[in-house]
């Protein structure tokens, strides 16, 4: 029992990982009808700036450092690579932000270099005991601080002014540029968003393990997340970026004597199967808004 | 029926080589193609048949993103099944390690290749119809992912991660394509082979999209509501879409690694779904000669790149000696030019070629 809870810790803290990645790219679908493949540029970029400023001064103000200079970055790829295809085909301008994440990417892995980069968190592969389950302290640290940025990003949209220029930008943009909301600065500020929150699941991802340059493949895990719970629907990427964690986790503990076919490695491709499977139920996932057309 | 340019017909209109111009270049192009083998080092022959083969999969993707408006990015997954496909059915019967059947024959393989892919695009067909737009990329995104897992672990069929197995052998009633002989080395034969095939799938893949076929897909690319309305079976032709876009992934993934001879179930990820994106979108999306030209750029790409540090002397060709190295500069590169072409020049390397047509045609007058 214990060990089955452990395991569940163990996979809502991966979950949150997927679900801080998944709410850039719903806030990015949400403000521009895309899906920005860039996110895992942004997630590494975050991560390695961290990995680079802890060496003058101590985590915490590593991260917010970080995550500001990531979320100017975002901006400033919207402003440079996304601004000038406002209007053209949605395929075209994901295939551009593919183009994007390549070439970030590249430059961020020259900075990784092929060892490992420790990011000087203070939570490292320290355990704790609570009522006898055995948890990383660093899993505990992802949930919580997922928790309470998903809590002010939901007040952000619902209460401030901002946050409902970006609600309306997002259901019709002309009429909101009739109410006075200027949709090119809503489009900057979910870049920036979405840059940042990418960044904060790269630091996350990386603590304790260390960053490395394969990990951007974990950012992928984000699109079956956000698939399952609807593209447009930021409560459906928390909660389904949670449950594919722990569903992950769950395999990757239990499921590792199935058939030796599937491999040990199996847990890797669940997210992958799960979205097949639920799309097969529900073609715009769990709470996506079902798409009206007229002729 | 002197004056060049008036027809009296459809069929005279919807004709492949419709003008003299066309005609003239389509001859001049096949003559130039034929005569490389001769004019050319091996080495850059082999290069150019992987751009023939890459060719024929960049045709298939075009099909379905380019003429049926339906955005894959699970190429890769297609092209995988093709390359084991062929490769198990020529592979050695005898051997204790890797399934193999001992069919050598050049098209039995080539069309197993391409009708397991192609059933495998059929079955993934009606879950990709009820879907749209960008629902569909990450799904088919998906496939490669479950794709690369399943073959990396079905170690009796591909051999396993970092070590693969020998590639399909090209043999044509008992002529052998992949061994040096006395008029023709490897290289020279491989180059015509892919050479010839690629001139055979394009004619049929451009005589498919010129047909009713092609124009029902491009009113579902268009507007797939309003060619329901019209009397387009949607479903139905999303999955021809699909069907034979695949077939012709499994060709190319069949022929990919004959070059090389060896094939490997790691190198099938992501990178080379992308990389097919890239060929349709910077040769020319929904044209069966962008595809080509796509194909040739990205493949030629690599092997431009290399020869940067020479005229460059920042750049450095190995890693680890500091500055940025050729690798680095090829992918960035690479990377700026979906980017650039996409915002200058949505129509790829085709719509510059259309330019330039336009502006000799009309010349000296501007319109």
């Amino acid at each position: 029992m214990n060990d089955f809870v452990a395991t569940v810790i163990r996979g809502l803290g991966s979950g949150s990982i997927y679900a801080l990645l998944a709410l850039g790219f719903v806030i990015v679908y949400k403000s521009m009808r895309v899906i920005s493949f860039a996110q895992p540029a942004f997630m590494m970029a975050g991560a390695l700036l961290v990995s680079y400023l802890v060496g003058s001064m101590s985590f915490f103000p590593a991260v917010v450092i970080a995550l500001l200079l990531t979320a100017l970055l975002g901006a400033g790829v919207e402003r440079v690579a996304l601004r000038p295809m406002i209007g053209k085909p949605v395929f075209v301008i994901a295939i551009i932000t593919l183009g994007v994440d390549i070439v970030l990417r590249t430059v961020v892995n020259s900075f990784i270099g092929l060892d490992i980069r420790q990011m000087g968190d203070p939570w490292g592969l320290g355990q704790i005991g609570v009522l006898g389950v055995k948890i990383d302290e660093r899993h505990l640290a992802t949930l919580v601080t997922t928790l309470i940025v998903v809590a002010a990003l939901f007040a952000f949209y619902r209460w401030s002014r901002t946050g409902l220029a970006m609600r309306a930008a997002s259901s019709d943009q002309e009429v909101a540029l009739a109410q006075g909301v200027s949709v090119g600065r809503v489009f900057s500020l979910s870049w920036a968003l979405a840059a940042a929150l990418a960044g904060l699941a790269g630091v996350f991802l990386s603590t304790g393990i260390g960053l490395e340059q394969n990990l951007w493949l974990t950012a992928l895990k984000a699109l079956p997340v956000i698939i399952l719970g609807g593209l447009d629907s930021l409560g459906g990427a928390v909660v389904a970026g949670l449950s594919i964690g722990v569903v992950e986790a769950l395999v990757g503990s239990y499921g590792g004597d199935l058939h030796p076919v599937f491999g040990g490695d199996f847990f890797l491709v669940v997210p992958y199967l799960l979205m097949l499977v639920v799309l097969l139920v529900r073609p715009y996932g769990l709470f996506g808004t079902r798409e009206v057309e007229r002729i | 029926m002197s004056r060049p340019l008036l027809y009296l017909s459809y069929q005279q209109d919807m004709a492949l080589l419709n003008t003299p111009a066309k005609r003239g270049w389509t001859l001049a192009l096949a003559v130039g193609a034929v005569s490389l083998p001769f004019v050319l080092t091996d080495d850059l022959l082999v290069v150019l048949a992987t751009a023939c083969v890459a060719a024929i999969g960049a045709i298939g993707l075009n099909i379905v993103t380019g003429y049926g408006g339906q955005v894959s990015l699970g190429h890769a997954f297609f092209l995988v099944i093709g390359a084991y496909t062929a490769a198990a059915i020529s592979g050695d019967p005898d051997s204790t390690r890797l399934i193999g059947f001992g069919i050598t024959s050049l098209p039995i393989w080539l069309l197993a290749a391409g009708l397991v892919a192609g059933l495998a695009g059929l079955i993934i067909a009606p879950l990709a119809a009820r879907l749209r737009g960008l629902y569909l990329a990450v799904v088919t995104l998906g496939l490669v992912f479950i794709g690369e897992h399943l073959f990396k672990h079905w170690r009796e069929l591909t051999g396993g991660v970092g070590v693969g197995r020998p590639a399909a052998v090209p043999e044509l009633f008992g002529f052998q394509f992949a061994v040096d002989g006395a008029m023709f080395t490897k290289a020279q034969k491989l180059y015509l082979l892919m050479l010839v095939l690629l001139v055979i799938f394009g004619v049929l893949a451009r005589n498919l999209v010129r047909s009713r076929t092609g124009r029902a897909l491009a009113a579902v690319r268009d507007r797939d509501l309003a060619a329901e309305v019209i009397g387009v079976d949607v479903t139905r032709y999303k999955m021809i879409a699909f069907a034979v876009s695949s077939f012709y992934a499994g060709v190319a993934g069949a022929l990919l690694y004959v070059m090389i001879g060896f094939v490997e179930p790691g190198s099938f990820n992501l990178g080379m779904s992308v990389q097919y994106i890239a060929m349709i979108l910077i040769g020319g999306v929904g044209t069966i000669s962008g595809s080509v030209l796509g194909a040739l750029f990205i493949t030629l790409l690599p092997r431009i790149t290399r020869e940067l540090p020479a005229v460059l002397p920042f750049i450095s060709t190995s890693s680890g000696s500091g500055g940025i190295t050729v690798f680095q500069v090829e992918t960035i590169l690479y990377g700026l030019l979906i980017i650039g072409f996409l915002i200058f020049e949505p129509r790829g390397l085709f719509g510059i070629w259309i330019r330039f047509r336009t502006y000799w045609k009309s010349w000296p007058f501007s319109h």
